[in-house]
């Protein structure tokens, strides 16, 4: 009897657990896929192919959510330079001084008690962090 | 594949329930059935005449059924599609396809929601989205603060024009005795209350109501015996392209562009023959991005066109004209009321906010985060 497949969400978490930010690429489409699934969104086609980002992306939407109770914080839609998008944060800086088309970093948040590891970004300084 | 004909149905009776908020303990279900029976009185049909079945709710699970049971009916047609706030309009094309077939003849299509009375998270509790929910975005107003800030990027846009969209509305709130809202609403008291998800502040945002209501769609032919003047369904469009936001192709571009597309082709019309812009403005960015979607004005000039007063009860375009979901009832599926409200526009049934000479009324709902979208195109005898 043929094994189960493991799940796309599970595949993805044990890759953030060792630090790496994993997106699945579609060869037929020849394009990233994310989130994770069983089958290419372009194309009907699978397997998909895993790969690892090299964790580096661009702001493309940002928000600072303002909690009745508590801080104002920040959601962004970060396009990572592979082609794929994602809703995270940007950190280190004041979520309001978040700007859209900022380079920005991957780097792992791990929650306390029993969430899973969370990616998030901060941003590039230097010559990578022109906008 | 044929697909529906123009004009072959109609809405011919419409009612709010109970809004705003309801009595202690009153259920989605008593809204429903409390619109469907308004509904049919204002078509003066009657329960034992309706044999197809829809409704949308967040707080019944299999809603359609409970619906059918209360209501002592047994329909050859059921729809229960949802699909968020749009679910109606979705519901409106169904029903149409369901007639054409002969399926059913007389159907009526129903909502309910005690979001007010219960708490919101009570009453559409948010599926946990692993790539999402850890973000803690604060939904679904996040979501809609995103497209805004591409908006703003892209085009320009400003808080003051995302404002000028709340103002206009409360202006049409202000003439419908229905309306939650009572007091006026200038640029200032939108930018200056409490921020929820920059851009938005609270009056960015829909309303938190209880509400529901019915409407009543049956073949062209038997609407033409029916006690007011039909509606005939001319157009309809839907489109989905996406569920959640980080998976919306372009936060800018939404599919009220194919589903009007769609509803214009069918209805033979363009957007410079409507007379009343029924859209679902959930925040103010989406007024903005519907209106340029919907071919009123050209992309990224949205933030401009709803500037000066130009959708309000004086302007040059008459869009939510029953002060829309951010002042006048909005139950969390606001849907329904953009075909109430179209449909009442076409009979001159408006008082103060009534728009003159309306033939041809659009209502555009919008469900989840921009993700499903549906068009209704509606209009008088003489539009045939």
């Amino acid at each position: 009897m043929p094994s189960n497949q493991d799940a796309p969400l599970k595949t993805y978490l044990d890759h953030l657990a060792r630090g790496e930010l994993a997106y699945q690429f579609s060869p037929e489409a020849g394009r990233a896929v994310f989130y994770p699934r069983m089958l290419c969104p372009f194309t009907g086609s699978d397997p998909l192919e895993w790969r690892i980002s090299k964790g580096l992306g661009t702001v493309y939407a940002t928000t600072v959510v303002h909690p009745i109770e508590g801080m104002p914080f920040n959601v962004a839609l970060i396009d990572c330079d592979e082609g794929f998008r994602l809703m995270s944060r940007v950190e280190e800086i004041a979520p309001e001084q978040v700007r859209i088309g900022q380079r920005v970093r991957f780097r792992v948040h791990q929650p306390d008690g029993e969430e899973p590891p969370q990616p998030v970004f901060v941003p590039v300084e230097g010559r990578d962090g022109r906008a | 594949m044929d697909g529906l004909k123009r004009g072959s149905a109609a809405i011919v009776g419409v009612a709010e329930s109970d809004l705003g908020e309801v009595a202690d303990g009153m259920s989605v279900i008593d809204l429903m059935a409390q619109g469907a029976k308004r509904a049919l009185d204002d078509c003066s049909l009657s329960l034992k005449d309706v044999d197809g079945l829809f409704s949308a709710t967040t707080q019944s699970r299999l809603s359609v059924l409970t619906l059918a049971e209360y209501l002592g009916v047994n329909p050859s047609f059921l729809g229960s599609t949802i699909v968020g706030g749009s679910s109606f309009e979705y519901h409106v094309a169904h029903a149409m396809g369901a007639i054409g077939l002969g399926l059913c003849n007389v159907a009526v299509i129903a909502y309910g929601s005690t979001q007010r009375s219960v708490g919101r998270k009570q009453a559409s509790v948010r599926e946990v989205n692993p790539y999402e929910t850890p973000f803690k975005p604060f939904l679904p107003a996040s979501a809609y603060a995103l497209a805004a800030s591409r908006h703003i990027h892209e085009f320009g846009t400003t808080r003051e024009q995302l404002a000028a969209v709340a103002v206009a509305a409360r202006e049409w709130a202000l003439l419908n005795p229905a309306a939650w809202e009572k007091k006026p609403l200038t640029i200032e008291g939108v930018l200056s209350s409490r921020m929820v998800s920059y851009p938005f502040t609270v009056r960015d945002c829909c309303l938190v109501t209880d509400g529901g209501g019915a409407i009543v769609v049956t073949s062209a032919e038997r609407a033409k015996s029916l006690k007011k003047a039909p509606a005939y369904v001319l157009g309809c469009g839907q489109s989905v392209t996406h569920a959640s936001i980080s998976s919306m192709p372009d936060l800018t571009v939404t599919g009220a562009l194919t589903a009007g597309k769609a509803a214009y082709a069918m209805a033979k019309l363009g957007p410079a023959d409507i007379n009343a812009v029924e859209l679902y403005d959930a925040f103010t960015i989406n007024t903005i991005l519907f209106l340029e979607d919907l071919g009123f004005c050209k992309k990224g000039e949205g933030g401009a066109f709803v500037s000066g007063g130009r959708i309000g009860p004086n302007g040059s375009l008459a869009v939510n004209t029953n002060g829309g979901g951010l002042s006048y009832c909005h139950p969390g599926m606001y849907g329904l009321f953009l075909l109430i409200e179209a449909v009442r526009q076409l009979r001159g049934e408006c008082g103060a906010r009534q728009v003159k000479n309306c033939e041809v009324a659009l209502a555009h709902g919008n469900g989840g985060v921009f993700s499903s979208q549906a068009t209704v195109i509606l209009g008088t005898q003489t539009t045939l």
